[in-house]
C-alpha cells in the first residue's frame, strides 16, 4: 500500500463527514487525485492554485537557504570570530534559528486554515502555502517563536478568514503578520540589536560589565538614518552579505526569483517594473533635493536622502517586497493599467516613508499595505475609464 | 424582576444584547476606540455616560410636550451640554488624574451619537420613567462593551487590570514575564480597539444568526 492509496482510502472513508476537507487537502497537497469530473467537456490546465503556490515557493527557496547561511555568517562576524560564508558553521546556526520559524509559521497557519475549513465545511484553500514561507523570511532571526505564533494566528484570522478566506482578503496576510509584530513587539522588530543572532544577549552582557565588544547588528537603513554612513559596499548589498530580516538581504537571489516568476507568468512584471521605477523616481527627487543644497548634513534626513538613488533598490526589504508581496494576485490591482499605477505608488511611497520616518525604516511593508487598500479603487476607475471610452466610440458610430 | 413590568424590563435587557448600541447599531464607536486602553477609564466613561443619558432622557421626556419640534435638536444639545459639564466638573473635583486621562473625551460625550439617538428615538415619545429605564439600559449596553474592550486591552497591552500587575512585573521579570512573555504594544493603539469590537460583533452574530444582515 503506497501513501497515495492510503490517503485515498482515508478520504473515501471520511467522505461526507465534517473532517472530509482536511483529508481532501492532504491528498491533493501531495498528489494529483485519481478522480475525474464526469459529463461535459473540460479544459485541463496544469497550473491549478496549488501548482501556482508551489512555483512561488520554489522561487523563495534560494532566499531561504541564503538566509540560513547569512544568519550564521552575520552572527560569527558580529561576535568577533568571522567564518567563511559557505561554511557548515554558518549554515548550522542559520538552520537551528530559521527552521523553527518556518515550522511555527506553517504549523500555526495551516492548523487555523484546517480548523476554519472543518468548521465552515468548505475545502481547505491553499492560500497559506506561500504566506507560510514568506513569513519566516521577513522577520528578524531572533524573534521569539511564541510571538510569531500569535502574529500568524492574528494575520490568518483577522487578515484573511474574516473576509472569507483565500482570495477574498484585502491585505496581504504575510505583511499583516509582519505589521502586527512590528506594532505589537517593536523592541523585537526594529533597532540595531535584533537583526543578528545573539546581539541582544551580547548587549546585555556589555550592560552588565562584561569585557566584550559591543556588536553592531545595525541594518544599512538604520545606520544611514543615525550616522549618515552605509557601512557596506554595494557588492555586499547586492549579494546580500548584510544584516536584515532572514530572506530579504540578497537582491541577486530575489532578482532570480523574480525572473522565475515572470518567466512562469505567475508574478506580474508590470507591478515589479513600475514599482522599481517609482522607487527610482522618489530616490532621484531626494538626490536632487540634496544636490541643490536645500538640506544640510545636520538634517536628520540627510543620510537617507543623499544615498545614491539606485542603492535604495538594494537595501532593506524593498526588492523582496516588490517581487514577492506587491505582486500577490489577490491584493494587487487586477487591471493592467491599474497594475502600473499600483506598482509605481508602492515604490514611490516606500522610499518616501523610508526617508521621512526613521521610526518605520521598512517603508515597503507599509507602502504595500496602503496600496492593497487602494487597489480596488484604482481598478474601479480604470474600468470606469474604459467604459466611458467605449461609450464614446459607440456614440460616434451611431451618430 | 418584580419591580419592573415585563415590558419595562425589556428596556433594560434589550440594549445589553440584541439591540446593543455599539455592536448592533454601531453608535458611539469613537469613544469606545479612544479611551479603552485602560479598564478604569472605560468604567468611568461608562458611568459618566450612564449619568448623562439617564438624567438627560428624563429631562427631555418631561419637556417633550413643550419643545417646539423645529428647535428640538438645540434644546437637546443644551440639556446634554449642561449635564456633561456637571459630570466633567465632578470628575475634576474628585479624581483629577483620571479626568486628565479621559481629557477631551468627557466633553465629547455631548457628541456621542447614542445620547442624541436615544433622545430623538425614545425620550421624545415616552414618559419619564420608561425614558429613564431606556437611558440606563442603553448606557449599560454601551458600558458592557467598553468594559470588555478595556479589560482585554489593558490585560494584554499593559499586563495590568485597574492598575494591578496581574501578570507579574515586566521590569523585575516575575510571573509570566519570567518565561519570556511580553506586553503587546499593538493593544494600546486605537486600531486594536476597533479589531476587538469587531471580534465581539463577530462572536455575537455567529451566536445569534438573526442579527446577520445580508
Amino acid at each position: 500500500m503506497s501513501l497515495k492509496s492510503n490517503l485515498h482510502n482515508l478520504k473515501e472513508k471520511y467522505k461526507g463527514t465534517k473532517m472530509a476537507p482536511a483529508f481532501n487537502a492532504l491528498h491533493t497537497f501531495l498528489y494529483l487525485p485519481n478522480e475525474t469530473t464526469h459529463g461535459g467537456t473540460h479544459i485541463k490546465a496544469a497550473d491549478d492554485l496549488k501548482r501556482t503556490m508551489n512555483t512561488v515557493i520554489m522561487a523563495l527557496v534560494p532566499c531561504l537557504i541564503f538566509g540560513m547561511f547569512n544568519a550564521g555568517y552575520q552572527h560569527f562576524a558580529a561576535v568577533g570570530t568571522p567564518v567563511e560564508f559557505l561554511s557548515w558553521d554558518a549554515f548550522y546556526i542559520g538552520l537551528i534559528k530559521v527552521l523553527p520559524l518556518v515550522i511555527v509559521s506553517y504549523g500555526v497557519g495551516l492548523a487555523i486554515e484546517f480548523l476554519f475549513a472543518v468548521i465552515k465545511g468548505h475545502e481547505v484553500e491553499e492560500g497559506y502555502l506561500v504566506t507560510g514561507m514568506l513569513v519566516p523570511l521577513i522577520v528578524p532571526v531572533d524573534l521569539p517563536l511564541w510571538m510569531l505564533a500569535v502574529a500568524v494566528a492574528f494575520g490568518v484570522v483577522i487578515g484573511k478568514e474574516v473576509f472569507g478566506g483565500t482570495g477574498m482578503n484585502i491585505l496581504n496576510p504575510a505583511l499583516t503578520i509582519r505589521a502586527f509584530l512590528f506594532f505589537a513587539y517593536p523592541t523585537w522588530m526594529s533597532g540595531d540589536k535584533v537583526w543578528v543572532h545573539g546581539a541582544v544577549e551580547r548587549a546585555q552582557e556589555v550592560a552588565n560589565g562584561a569585557n566584550v565588544d559591543v556588536i553592531s547588528g545595525e541594518t544599512i537603513l538604520g545606520s544611514l538614518a543615525q550616522s549618515n554612513v552605509a557601512g557596506y559596499s554595494v557588492a555586499d548589498m547586492f549579494f546580500g552579505f548584510i544584516p536584515g530580516s532572514v530572506g530579504e538581504t540578497s537582491t541577486l537571489l530575489i532578482l532570480l526569483g523574480g525572473l522565475f516568476l515572470i518567466f512562469t507568468k505567475i508574478g506580474s512584471w508590470r507591478i515589479m517594473l513600475s514599482s522599481v521605477v517609482g522607487a527610482l523616481v522618489m530616490g532621484l527627487i531626494f538626490n536632487g533635493v540634496v544636490s541643490s543644497g536645500w538640506i544640510t548634513e545636520s538634517s536628520k534626513f540627510y543620510g537617507l536622502m543623499s544615498e545614491t538613488f539606485w542603492h535604495h533598490l538594494l537595501i532593506g526589504g524593498f526588492a523582496f517586497g516588490t517581487v514577492f508581496m506587491a505582486t500577490d494576485p489577490v491584493t494587487a490591482s487586477q487591471t493592467n493599467k491599474g497594475k502600473w499605477i499600483y506598482g509605481f505608488l508602492v515604490g514611490f511611497i516606500s522610499i518616501l516613508i523610508r526617508v521621512f520616518n526613521p521610526a518605520y525604516p521598512e517603508g515597503v511593508m507599509l507602502a504595500i499595505l496602503l496600496m492593497n487598500v487602494f487597489a480596488p479603487t484604482i481598478d474601479h476607475y480604470v474600468v470606469q475609464g474604459n467604459v466611458k471610452k467605449r461609450m464614446k466610440r459607440l456614440k460616434v458610430k451611431t451618430a | 424582576m418584580g419591580l419592573l413590568s415585563k415590558k419595562d424590563a425589556k428596556l433594560i435587557t434589550d440594549p445589553l444584547a440584541d439591540n446593543n448600541p455599539i455592536t448592533i447599531q454601531v453608535l458611539g464607536i469613537c469613544s469606545a476606540l479612544a479611551i479603552t486602553a485602560q479598564l478604569k477609564a472605560s468604567i468611568v466613561m461608562a458611568v459618566s455616560v450612564m449619568a448623562v443619558l439617564g438624567i438627560g432622557n428624563v429631562v427631555i421626556s418631561l419637556m417633550r410636550n413643550i419643545i417646539p419640534s423645529k428647535i428640538r435638536i438645540i434644546v437637546q444639545l443644551v440639556v446634554v451640554a449642561a449635564l456633561v459639564i456637571i459630570v466633567d466638573q465632578v470628575l475634576k473635583a474628585f479624581s483629577y488624574e483620571l479626568s486628565k486621562t479621559l481629557s477631551v473625551f468627557v466633553g465629547l460625550i455631548i457628541t456621542n451619537c447614542i445620547i442624541m439617538g436615544r433622545f430623538e428615538a425614545f425620550a421624545l415619545g415616552n414618559g419619564p420613567w420608561r425614558s429613564f429605564l431606556d437611558g440606563i439600559g442603553n448606557a449599560l449596553g454601551y458600558g458592557v462593551i467598553l468594559v470588555i474592550v478595556g479589560f482585554f486591552r489593558e490585560l494584554l497591552g499593559s499586563g495590568t487590570l485597574l492598575g494591578f500587575k496581574v501578570l507579574g512585573d515586566p521590569i523585575e521579570k516575575t510571573g509570566l514575564y519570567a518565561i519570556g512573555y511580553e506586553n503587546n504594544g499593538f493593544m494600546l493603539l486605537s486600531p486594536m480597539a476597533l479589531i476587538v469590537v469587531g471580534i465581539i460583533i463577530w462572536v455575537q452574530r455567529s451566536r445569534n444568526k438573526d442579527l446577520i444582515e445580508d
